[in-house]
């Protein structure tokens, strides 16, 4: 088994010590975790297990090798603001604009120009085939566009009328 | 007849008699076969018979006369079958020739089979073997059976035929919704005669109304808006009552035919590996599909038209007659004629639908066998060819559907003619009959109203032979799949295995892929927890012996024990719950990781299916995607190298924690690199578990405790890895020409 620098726990099995570590930016704002025994990963990223089914569970930690350092089973089992600092992490590293309203499709056949309104603004893009459109469990659906960019609907039943309407085919 | 054994009973009648006169008293018949080739491989009938003290068989020449030999069973001569293909042989063999030969088809290759090894334990007997009577009971039933019959006569009894025809056979999946078929047929009856009002109303108004006006100018005007008022009440009435049946009936249809599909689906399901082998993919998509979808359309809408169409003839004649009986039966006389000529164009509409669906269905596989095998058809540059062999099913779905419609175009103008020619009849007869005052102007009004709706009907009836022929050829064919029996059948008095600790005891096992034998007598015992690698060439009977173990098949002779019992005693789905199979192409459906990997326990929770991955080596990479475990794979999915859907595959496998693992190959399709991740995975896998694995490269099964070399579906040796090397056989050449593949030949060996 490959032996990884600093980190001599028991590989397969990460620490998942609750309050054990620390995380901080370094100076050239590089994400370092410090664990119970005040050893120091450079350059790790937070990455969630089950973004859509179950975002507040099962938390990684990896280093910059994609290899898991720590492995958080619930963040809300974390201090407040460890947790938030985790939270903020996680929002930078992840961007999937929530749909809020869907204006335009522009043809019924793929490849189609969608232009919709995000929480992050408005945008307009291509969907490949209406395979990329997938209906998610809670009345959910992710699309992904041609660059493979991920836009989520958090609730159909929330959407306007018409935008439910353009949705529907591809449901 | 011998009375002391009841055996000789058990030979077909005509030859018992004959065989009485043969045979001497006290002699006992151990097995009988009938081998049905001549030398000359021209069908006829033998007999061979095998009885304590001889074997015997009775000939027959041209004339149908049974010439009777014997041998005695000295020391040294043994049976033997001989395989050619399809046909095969069975010779008689001493130490210094061949004394007699048998030929005979794969049909009879079974009883040939029991022949050779019910003399060979006859033979062990004498000599004193303490031959135990070998298990015989049922594995199914557990009645008792000969101990050489896989199953008793009454299991292993093929599937009945039916004997409805298809289309009634529906009737039987609609008797759960009967109460609302009632309620639409009773809506069916109401709007029918509602419909059947207006032209009645006809009558007075040109009788009471415009007759009088016309020739006697006196005005009924206000009789006239009542007559007018009730027909436009009665066109209501009809409308909503129609409506209300074509909903009742139309939800009906589709609830029916929903049942239908998933009824076949299940059934299909739960059909053996070799239906599944046997059947192109293609046809069974359309026949669940297609021919659902069809036969949903017949009721949902011909069947309805056809019920109110048989309604509204009943009742317009009932109507005509009460009017005018003579008028009526002149009006009726066209209808026999058109009767007649449906029932001679039926049966050629029936056979062209069902070759249209076969066409359909052939169309259908081609597509399912190009598409998932694109990347073979591109890259032997066979696009060209492929269109062409679609284009070639495709002019087969054209002329059969062409073949249909020169029928239909010839059938269809046809009876058109006919009815009009009806109206004509009613014209002339109805002119006539005024003429001669029997009939008011009212009634014959009323009467060319009701005909012309009268043949409307028929002819929409006439239209439904096309329809009927339709759908009855597609319930045949789903049919055909809900009366297919598994190959694996369920037992009858099952045993539940619960939670197996997972000894395997293989015991005399022999397989036959049609008529040739792949596996001729294994015995094997594998400890609970013990690792045993099959190894030996490609062909010789590996991944067959998997497949009887898994119960994919079953054994054609001999059983394989599990915990000490048959397992085809076991229900098939709670027995393979306690094996968990990892494949050499991992297959992944449709759906998350997360599903994937909790296939075989969907309700398993995040934690347990994040520890499975772990295990298997899956977790980090699976991390390192946009989505973790939520990631869409399979078709349509994201892709995944062979590797990483490899540690999917035995992450599912780890999560159903079962007792006894199977891995065909499991490495076999990856680079050394993946291979040493994928088995640090497997050994977390392999603890505590029987396990039997199969492998090529030999170093997968360092790990393995016995190692089992399989040749010509016969186990050539057993033994540890060094063991065998020692001994110099099949294995140690295996290894040693592994090993100059893996050095290359360098310096000519070591």
């Amino acid at each position: 088994m490959e032996n990884n620098g600093a980190a001599n726990h028991k590989p397969g099995v990460p620490a998942t010590g609750p309050h054990s570590f620390g995380l901080r930016h370094d100076a050239w704002g590089r994400l370092v975790l410090i664990d119970a025994d005040g050893r120091q990963y450079i350059g790790v990223e937070v990455v969630r297990a089950f973004p859509l089914s179950d975002p507040r569970h099962g938390i990684a930690i990896c280093d910059s090798q994609g290899k898991e350092i720590m492995w958080l089973p619930d963040l809300d089992a974390l201090p407040p603001p460890l947790a938030q600092q985790i939270e903020e992490e996680l929002a930078k590293r992840e961007f999937v604009p929530i749909v809020r309203r869907i204006v335009k499709v522009s043809s019924p056949v793929e490849p189609s120009e969608w232009e919709v309104e995000t929480d992050r603004g408005r945008v307009s893009f291509l969907l490949n085939s209406e395979d990329d459109v997938h209906e998610l469990d809670q009345n959910r659906a992710l699309i992904t566009d041609a660059h493979g960019i991920r836009y989520l609907i958090s609730d159909i039943e929330q959407l306007d009328a018409n935008s439910r309407r353009l949705l529907e085919r591809y449901l | 007849m011998n009375g002391t054994n009841e055996k000789w009973d058990a030979l077909p009648a005509p030859w018992r008699e004959e065989t009485s006169v043969q045979i001497e008293a006290g002699e006992t018949l151990l097995a009988w076969f009938d081998p049905d080739l001549d030398d000359r491989l021209h069908y006829s009938r033998g007999l061979v018979l095998l009885t304590g003290r001889r074997l015997m068989e009775r000939r027959e020449d041209e004339r149908g006369a049974g010439h009777w030999h014997s041998w005695p069973l000295t020391e040294g001569t043994v049976l033997r079958t001989v395989e050619h293909g399809s046909a095969a042989a069975l010779e008689l063999v001493n130490a210094s020739g061949r004394l007699a030969c048998w030929r005979f088809t794969a049909a009879k290759a079974t009883a040939a089979q029991r022949l050779v090894q019910k003399l060979a334990s006859w033979r062990r007997s004498r000599q004193g073997d303490s031959e135990q009577p070998e298990l015989a009971v049922c594995p199914s039933c557990g009645a008792a059976i000969n101990a050489d019959d896989g199953c008793c006569e009454a299991c292993a009894a093929g599937p009945a035929k039916p004997s409805l025809s298809a289309l009634l056979r529906l009737a039987s999946f609609s008797r759960s919704r009967g109460r609302l078929i009632v309620l639409g047929f009773v809506l069916t009856l109401a709007a029918t005669a509602a419909g059947l009002v207006p032209p009645y109303l006809t009558i007075p108004i040109v009788d009471d109304v415009i007759k009088p006006w016309v020739t006697d100018k006196i005005d009924n005007s206000s009789l006239a808006v009542w007559y007018l008022a009730g027909l436009a009440a009665a066109a209501i009435l009809a409308w909503a009552l129609d409506w209300a049946k074509l909903y009742v009936l139309a939800w009906v249809s589709e609830r029916i035919s929903a049942d239908l599909r998933a009824k076949t689906y299940a059934h299909l399901q739960r059909l053996s590996l070799e239906f599944f082998g046997g059947k192109r993919t293609g046809d069974l998509i359309s026949r669940i599909s297609n021919d659902t979808e069809r036969l949903c359309n017949f009721l949902s809408i011909n069947l309805i038209d056809f019920a109110s169409d048989i309604l509204m003839i009943v009742l317009t004649s009932v109507v005509l007659f009460s009017i005018d009986p003579l008028l009526a039966l002149t009006a009726l006389c066209p209808f026999p004629l058109i009767v007649w000529m449906v029932a001679r164009v039926r049966g050629r509409l029936l056979r062209g639908y069902r070759q249209a669906g076969a066409a359909w269905g052939s169309m259908t596989s081609v597509l399912a066998d190009t598409i998932p095998g694109i990347r073979v058809v591109k890259a032997f540059a066979q696009e060209s060819r492929e269109i062409e062999r679609f284009n070639a099913s495709n002019e087969r779905v054209f002329h059969s559907a062409n073949r249909l419609n020169k029928v239909w175009s010839r059938f269809g103008p046809t009876v058109t003619l006919l009815t009009t020619y009806g109206s004509l009849v009613v014209w002339t007869f109805g002119i006539w009959q005024i003429f001669r005052g029997r009939i008011t102007l009212g009634v014959l009004t009323a009467f060319v109203a009701y005909i012309s709706r009268f043949y409307t009907r028929i002819e929409s009836m006439i239209r439904m032979a096309s329809a009927v022929q339709r759908a009855s050829a597609s319930a045949q064919r789903i049919f055909e799949i809900l009366d297919k029996k598994s190959n694996v059948p369920e037992p009858v008095r099952p045993i539940h295995p619960g939670r197996l600790q997972g000894r395997i005891e293989l015991r005399g096992v022999r397989f036959k892929y049609g008529a040739r034998e792949v596996l001729h007598g294994l015995d094997l015992i594998v400890e609970p927890g013990e690792m045993i690698g099959l190894v030996g060439p490609s062909g010789a009977g590996k991944s067959t012996l998997i497949n009887l173990i898994c119960r994919f098949y079953d054994v054609s002779s001999g059983a394989i024990l599990v915990d000490g019992t048959d397992v085809r005693s076991f229900p098939v789905e709670e027995y393979r719950r306690n094996i968990g199979i990892v494949l050499q192409e991992p297959f992944l459906f449709y759906g998350t990781i997360a599903e994937n990997i909790a296939y075989g326990r969907p309700n398993a929770g995040r934690p347990e299916i994040v520890a499975a991955a772990r295990a298997a080596r899956a977790h980090e990479f699976i991390l390192r995607l946009p989505c973790g475990y939520d990631s869409l794979v399979g078709e349509r999915g994201q892709t995944l190298s062979g590797g990483e859907r490899q540690r999917i595959s035995i992450a599912r496998a780890l999560l159903i924690d079962p007792r006894i693992l199977i891995l065909d190959e499991a490495t076999s399709s990856v680079d050394t690199e993946t291979e040493r991740e994928i088995q640090a995975a497997l050994e977390n896998l392999v603890r505590g578990r029987t396990t039997i694995a199969i492998a090529h490269r030999l170093s997968t099964l360092r790990r393995a405790d016995r190692l089992v070399v399989v040749e010509n579906g016969r186990i050539a040796e057993i033994g540890r890895h060094d063991e065998l090397l020692g001994a110099h056989g099949s294995y140690a050449r295996l290894h040693q020409a592994q090993m100059e593949l893996v050095h290359g030949r360098r310096g000519d060996g070591k």
